[in-house]
């Protein structure tokens, strides 16, 4: 039944692409989410009366935010394929991919970090300067803490652009669902296997929303 | 243990300079309870974040229990700091943060050991009658307990200066009073010196020593509780004082007392510190052949003692009237006739 539906999905394969897409999202949501914090926790520190107040770093640091969140995926693959090729030798396959994914997708999340951290009441951290807290420990004791519920739930909107974007890029051979649907299903006229492609692109998305639904919800005690 | 100095702080904002603090003298005693009482935008707000540094003067010294905190920065001014606490209007708390957890917050900062916090996180909130919340998240208490999580915070590293940033002003009246009991009980129990910041004159009536007022940035007035309530000076004073006593008996209430009791003589008696205490009233009723009635009166309780004024109609035979006038000129009680006969 399934095999005349689906003449031309090979299950093996698909199980495999499956496998690719997940490694890179899951990959590419780790690196993003550590230097996406980090930029964004730059950028919120530097901003106007805060801490670490200070104009340049914090023009730079904008600059270099909206310029990566503004060039257009598929474009920023394109650009990034000499780095790419400078760093891991080749621009094929899963990890080939990561660079253009972290690099398009960090900055995205910096802006969500930027906005979680501005909703943090000013006096929580007032409270913990008056108790003498360093910066560091206001960081991670105050700022990281109070703010967890919309990091994550930015975490979740980024992972699952994510996922698009590890589609795009296997236009260009990362491997993937997205190669197996561009390659194998689009340009062999093999619709069955799009469509298989695209389901299961599907399912990773709701998965991924409702996990990260579920997380945050329990994180949040307000 | 408090000594503020021609301490000024100016704020360059875009319409120009704004003054906050304006050249403020203060010394407040080692476990004194110091009021400051103005309205909003009077720079008290200011003023009690420059006693722990959170705001840098720009000129003058702030001198706390011999640290300058003024000039600190870095390292001495955080040490400095776990000895000048404060907790805040809005309590300030970590909703992320159980309230075992919040409490434990200073102590973490100040390093101290696991086992240790367990322990002095336990005295704290059995200190401030929160056992059996302890798991609690600050969104599961009410006001009053969420204020109660914020002093023990405050308590946490045995601060020596506690500062109240309109601590009771999100607070309903009840509540109010409990959280001020629990300061009195604080600062008589520990020796703790407390420093506070309101609009409401009860708050300073109930638990204060000292009080100064404070108007577009300056002290205009200062002193012990039980002064500024007797002779208020200013008139932003006397404003605060009629929070409480209501507005000043004006010649015309009193002309139409003397209208409604035209019998008799009318007297006005003014206590103020420990005469309150004694039964002047009863001895007068019982040593003297005259009838008193009371026509109006207001008498409150302070920590320096109590204060308030009385008017009594006093009927009888004349000389006995005034036998019994001479018995309360007598005693320590301000006494004045208003009507004759």
């Amino acid at each position: 039944m399934i095999e005349e539906l689906l003449p031309n999905v090979d299950w093996d394969k698909m199980w495999e692409a499956t496998l690719e897409t997940l490694y890179m999202t899951a990959m590419a949501t780790a690196f993003t989410f550590v230097i996406g914090l980090a930029l964004g926790i730059l950028l919120f520190l530097t901003s106007p009366h805060q801490v670490w107040a200070n104009k340049v770093v914090n023009w730079l640091t904008g600059a270099f935010v909206n310029i990566f969140r503004s060039i257009p995926f598929i474009i920023l693959i394109i650009l990034l394929i000499p780095f790419t090729k400078f760093l891991l030798d080749t621009i094929r396959g899963a990890n080939a991919a990561l660079p253009a994914l972290i690099i398009g997708a960090a900055p995205f999340y910096a802006r969500m970090v930027l906005i979680a951290l501005r909703e943090i009441d000013k006096g929580v951290v007032e409270a913990a300067r008056s108790m003498g807290a360093k910066t560091s420990t206001i960081i991670w004791k105050v700022l990281l803490p109070e703010s967890l519920p919309a990091l994550l739930s930015g975490l979740t909107v980024t992972a699952i652009a994510l996922v698009g974007y590890t589609a795009m890029a296997g236009i260009i051979g990362a491997g993937g669902l997205g190669t197996l649907a561009f390659l194998d299903g689009f340009q062999r006229s093999r619709e069955d296997v799009t469509v298989v492609s695209t389901i299961i692109i599907l399912l990773i998305v709701f998965i991924i929303q409702w996990v990260g639904d579920t997380i945050t919800a329990k994180a949040d005690k307000r | 243990m408090i000594q503020l100095q021609n301490l000024s702080k100016t704020f360059v904002t875009g319409n120009g300079k704004l003054i906050a603090v304006d050249n403020v003298n203060i010394n407040v005693k080692q476990g004194e309870i110091f009021g400051i009482i103005g309205y909003s935008g009077a720079g008290k707000s200011t003023l009690i974040r420059l006693l722990n540094g959170l705001e840098k003067p720009t000129s003058g010294s702030v001198i706390v229990n011999g640290h300058e905190i003024s000039s600190s920065s870095g390292q001495a001014l955080r040490s400095a700091r776990q000895k000048v606490s404060m907790i805040f209007q809005h309590f300030n708390l970590l909703w992320s943060r159980t309230v075992e957890d919040n409490i434990a917050f200073p102590l973490e900062i100040a390093g101290v050991s696991k086992t240790q916090r367990t322990e002095r996180v336990k005295e704290l909130i059995e200190l401030v009658g929160l056992t059996g919340r302890e798991k609690s998240f600050p969104s599961q208490l009410s006001g009053g307990q969420k204020q109660r999580v914020g002093i023990a915070r405050a308590l946490a590293n045995n601060p020596e200066v506690l500062l109240c940033d309109e601590a009771t002003s999100a607070l309903d009246p009840e509540t109010t009073d409990a959280i001020l009991e629990l300061l009195v009980d604080i600062n008589k129990r520990l020796g703790l010196t407390i420093v506070l910041i309101t609009h409401e004159m009860h708050v300073i009536r109930k638990i204060c020593h000292r009080v100064a007022v404070m108007e577009a940035g300056k002290v205009v007035e200062m002193g012990s509780v039980l002064e500024i309530f007797q002779t208020p000076e200013q008139d932003i004073t006397k404003r605060f004082v009629a929070q409480i006593n209501g507005p000043e008996e004006a010649g015309e209430t009193i002309a139409h007392l003397v209208e409604q009791y035209p019998s008799g003589k009318l007297v006005k008696l003014v206590f103020v510190g420990d005469n309150t205490e004694q039964p002047v009233l009863s001895r007068l009723i019982k040593q003297y052949q005259v009838e008193v009635n009371i026509v109006q009166g207001n008498i409150a309780q302070t920590q320096n003692g109590a204060y308030g004024t009385l008017y009594l109609q006093i009927e009888g035979d004349s000389l006995a009237i005034n036998e019994a006038i001479n018995y309360l000129h007598e005693q320590d009680v301000q006494t004045e006739v208003i009507s004759n006969d």
